[in-house]
C-alpha cells in the first residue's frame, strides 16, 4: 500500500510552489486534512488560510487569480463541491478564473462521519458546469501527474481526491495525460470502465471474470471526468457490454456520462454502479464499498449477473 | 506578508475635489443617467432604479478616484473594481465605453441578441474583470484581488460597489472577516444605500442596519457620506485607514434624476412608457443635480 493521495498531491504541490511563487494553497482550516502541514512549514507566504467559510475562500481564490495567482483550494470536497457551487460556478468558471479546486476526502473517504461529510454529487454538478476541468486520479502517481499538469494548464479545475492509502494501479510505464483515458487492459467481451479509488477493485474483478467467466475484459480508466474522452468510451462498444464502477451516486456521475456518450453514437448495454439514491450505510470507505458491492468481489459477482442476464436475453433474441 | 503601507493616504489632501472638479463630475453623471434611461428604454429590460441610485458613487469612482483605464488594466498598474450589485451593470457599461473600453455605439445592443452586453457584466466585456450578479459574491472576491496586491507590495486599491439589500448574504460576512483579518487596508467598500429592494424597503424586507457598526465590529474603518455628493464621495474614497479595509456607506435615492422615480421600489426594474421616457429624459437634461 503506498500514500494517501492527498499526500501525493501536496509533495507535488509543494515542489511547483517552490518554483513558482504565484503558487498558493490556500485551505478551510483544513491544512491538516489536506497534508498541508509540510507546506506551511516550507512556504508559509504561500499558504492562505481562509477558516470555514467555503463560500468565502472560493470567491477570494478567483479574485487572487484575476491578479496573476493560481491559487490551490484545499478543502473537503463534501462542501466545497456543495457549499461554495455558485462561487465555482460564477466566481470561477463564468469569469474564466485560474482557479485549482482540490477536493480533499472525496466520495465517501469520511466514511463513518455520515453523509454530511460524503461528496458523492460532487461529478455531477461539476461535469454541468461550462468551462471547468474535472479530475479523480487513482493513485500517487497519477495524482502527481495530474496536479502538475493542472497547475500548468489556464482555468479552472475540479479534482477529487481521497483520504486513505491507495494501491499502485499503474508504474512509471503509464503515465497520464490530461483529457485522455487509459486503457488498462484490452479485452474483447466486456468493457469495465472506472475513475479513482474503486480502480484496484475493478482491475481484481477483471481478472475474476477471467478466471471465472472466462470472458476476455477490457479496463479503461477515466481519470479525466471533463473533458470526456469520449473516443476510448466510444471504443468500448465493440465489446458486448459496459460497466461503469464509480465511488459517486448512481445518478449523474461517471456512468451518466459514459451512457450519454454510448447511447448517443453506439449503443451498447451499460451497467452502472455506484452508491444508490440512499443516504450511505455507517462504515469504513472499504466497509462502504463492500456494503454497496464497490469493492472486488461485489464488483465481479454484480457483474456475473449482469452477464449471465445478458446471455439469457441473447439467448431468448 | 507585506506591511508597506497603502497607498494613496497622501493623495487624499491633494485630491480634494473642488468646485470646478464637481461640476465636471456632475456633466459626467448627467451623460451616464441619459446613457442608462436610454439603454433600458431602448433594450425594454434592466434595472433603472439601482442603476441611478449608483450613478453619483460610480462617476466618482471612474473619474476622480480610481486609476483605471484600458492601459493601467493591461499593465497592472491602476486600480481595480468590482461591481457586486451586478444589476446596476448599466452605469457601469456607459462609463466603460465612454473610458474606451469599447464603442459608444455599442450601448444599443444592451440585452439584444448575441450583444455582449448582458444584464449583469462579465469578464467578456471589455473593463470587466469578474462575472457579477449573484449577490454577495463581489467582496470576496475584491478581498482576492486585494490580498494578492498586498502579497506582492503593489501600491493598488480595490474597490467593491454592493447594494444594501445584499447584505443579506452571509457570504459578505465572510469577505467582511477576512478583509480585516488579513488587513486590507487597500480596499474599500461602498454601499449604495437606497434603501429599497426589489420588494420594498430594507428594514421591511431584511433590515440591514446598524450597517456601520457592523462592519466596524468586524474591523473596518466606516463613514456614512451623501452618495450624491461629489465633494463627500471623493474625498471618503481617497481616505485610506493604515491596515484596516474601508467601508464607505453612500446614502443614495434610488432612480435619483427623475422625479416620479425617486424612492420607488416599483422603480426597480420598471420600464418606463414612451412619455415617462420623454420626461425622464427632459429632467434628467434640465437636472440642477
Amino acid at each position: 500500500m503506498a500514500e494517501p493521495n492527498r499526500k501525493a498531491f501536496s509533495d507535488t504541490l509543494l515542489a511547483l510552489a517552490e518554483a513558482n511563487p504565484d503558487i498558493l494553497a490556500l485551505t478551510s482550516d483544513s491544512r491538516g486534512s489536506a497534508s498541508l502541514n509540510q507546506f506551511a512549514s516550507a512556504l508559509p507566504r504561500q499558504l492562505i488560510e481562509a477558516g470555514i467559510a467555503e463560500q468565502n475562500i472560493v470567491g477570494m481564490a478567483a479574485g487572487l487569480a484575476k491578479s496573476g495567482k493560481v491559487p490551490f483550494v484545499c478543502s473537503p470536497a463534501a462542501f466545497l463541491s456543495m457549499r461554495s457551487i455558485e462561487q465555482i460556478k460564477v466566481d470561477c468558471a463564468y469569469s474564466g478564473a485560474n482557479v485549482k479546486l482540490i477536493g480533499i476526502s472525496g466520495g465517501v473517504s469520511y466514511g463513518a462521519l455520515g453523509a454530511t461529510h460524503h461528496s458523492l454529487q460532487d461529478l455531477a454538478v461539476m461535469r454541468s458546469i461550462p468551462g471547468l476541468t474535472v479530475v479523480v486520479p487513482s493513485d500517487n502517481q497519477q495524482t502527481a501527474e495530474l496536479t502538475s499538469q493542472i497547475a500548468y494548464m489556464e482555468g479552472p479545475v475540479y479534482m477529487r481526491l481521497g483520504r486513505q492509502a491507495v494501491p499502485s494501479v499503474h508504474g512509471p510505464h503509464m503515465p497520464s495525460q490530461l483529457g485522455r483515458g487509459l486503457m488498462l487492459q484490452d479485452g474483447q467481451d466486456l468493457t469495465l470502465i472506472g475513475a479513482g479509488e474503486v480502480m484496484p477493485g475493478v482491475l481484481e474483478a477483471a481478472h475474476m471474470l477471467e478466471d471465472g467467466l472466462g470472458a476476455a475484459v477490457r479496463v479503461v480508466e477515466i481519470h479525466t471526468i471533463k473533458p470526456l474522452d469520449e473516443e476510448i468510451i466510444m471504443a468500448a462498444a465493440e465489446t458486448r457490454a459496459v460497466v461503469v464502477v464509480e465511488e459517486h451516486s448512481v445518478h449523474g456521475g461517471l456512468g451518466s456520462a459514459c451512457a450519454s456518450v454510448l447511447s448517443q453514437f453506439c449503443p451498447v448495454p451499460v451497467c452502472i454502479l455506484g452508491i444508490p439514491d440512499e443516504p450511505p450505510v455507517t462504515g469504513s470507505q472499504s466497509e462502504i464499498f463492500r456494503h454497496y458491492g464497490l469493492d472486488a468481489e461485489g464488483i465481479h459477482s454484480r457483474i456475473a449477473a449482469f452477464w449471465q442476464q445478458l446471455q439469457r436475453q441473447r439467448r431468448r433474441g | 506578508m507585506d506591511d508597506r503601507k497603502p497607498p494613496n493616504s497622501q493623495r487624499a489632501a491633494s485630491k480634494t475635489a473642488h468646485t470646478s472638479d464637481s461640476l465636471r463630475l456632475r456633466a459626467k453623471a448627467r451623460q451616464i443617467r441619459l446613457d442608462i434611461l436610454d439603454m433600458i428604454y431602448t433594450a425594454k429590460g434592466g434595472h433603472i432604479g439601482g442603476a441611478f441610485s449608483s450613478a453619483d458613487i460610480l462617476t466618482a469612482l471612474f473619474y476622480a478616484v480610481m486609476r483605471f483605464s484600458p492601459e493601467t488594466l493591461a499593465t497592472g498598474e491602476g486600480d481595480r473594481f468590482v461591481l457586486s450589485k451586478g444589476h446596476a451593470c448599466e452605469g457601469y457599461y456607459a462609463i466603460l465605453a465612454d473610458r474606451g473600453f469599447f464603442p459608444r455605439t455599442e450601448l444599443a445592443s444592451f440585452l439584444q441578441y448575441k450583444s455582449r452586453l448582458m444584464g449583469h457584466p462579465h469578464p467578456k466585456i471589455p473593463g470587466v474583470e469578474v462575472a457579477t450578479g449573484s449577490l454577495g459574491h463581489g467582496l470576496s472576491v475584491a478581498v482576492g484581488m486585494a490580498l494578492a496586491a498586498k502579497l506582492d507590495g503593489r501600491r493598488e486599491r480595490v474597490f467593491c460597489l454592493a447594494g444594501d439589500g445584499e447584505l443579506a448574504e452571509g457570504s459578505i460576512w465572510e469577505a467582511a472577516s477576512a478583509a480585516s483579518h488579513y488587513r486590507l487596508g487597500n480596499l474599500t467598500c461602498i454601499i449604495d444605500r437606497n434603501g429599497l429592494q426589489i420588494s420594498g424597503p430594507t428594514e421591511e424586507i431584511m433590515d440591514p442596519e446598524p450597517i456601520e457598526q457592523r462592519f466596524a465590529a468586524f474591523g473596518w474603518h466606516t463613514t456614512d457620506v451623501d452618495g450624491h455628493c461629489f465633494e463627500e464621495l471623493t474625498a471618503a474614497l481617497h481616505r485610506t485607514h493604515g491596515e484596516q479595509p474601508a467601508l464607505v456607506t453612500a446614502h443614495t435615492v434610488k432612480g435619483r434624476g427623475v422625479s416620479f422615480m425617486e424612492n420607488q421600489a416599483g422603480w426597480h426594474h420598471r420600464l418606463p412608457t414612451v412619455e415617462e421616457y420623454h420626461q425622464a429624459k427632459a429632467e434628467l437634461k434640465g437636472h440642477p443635480c
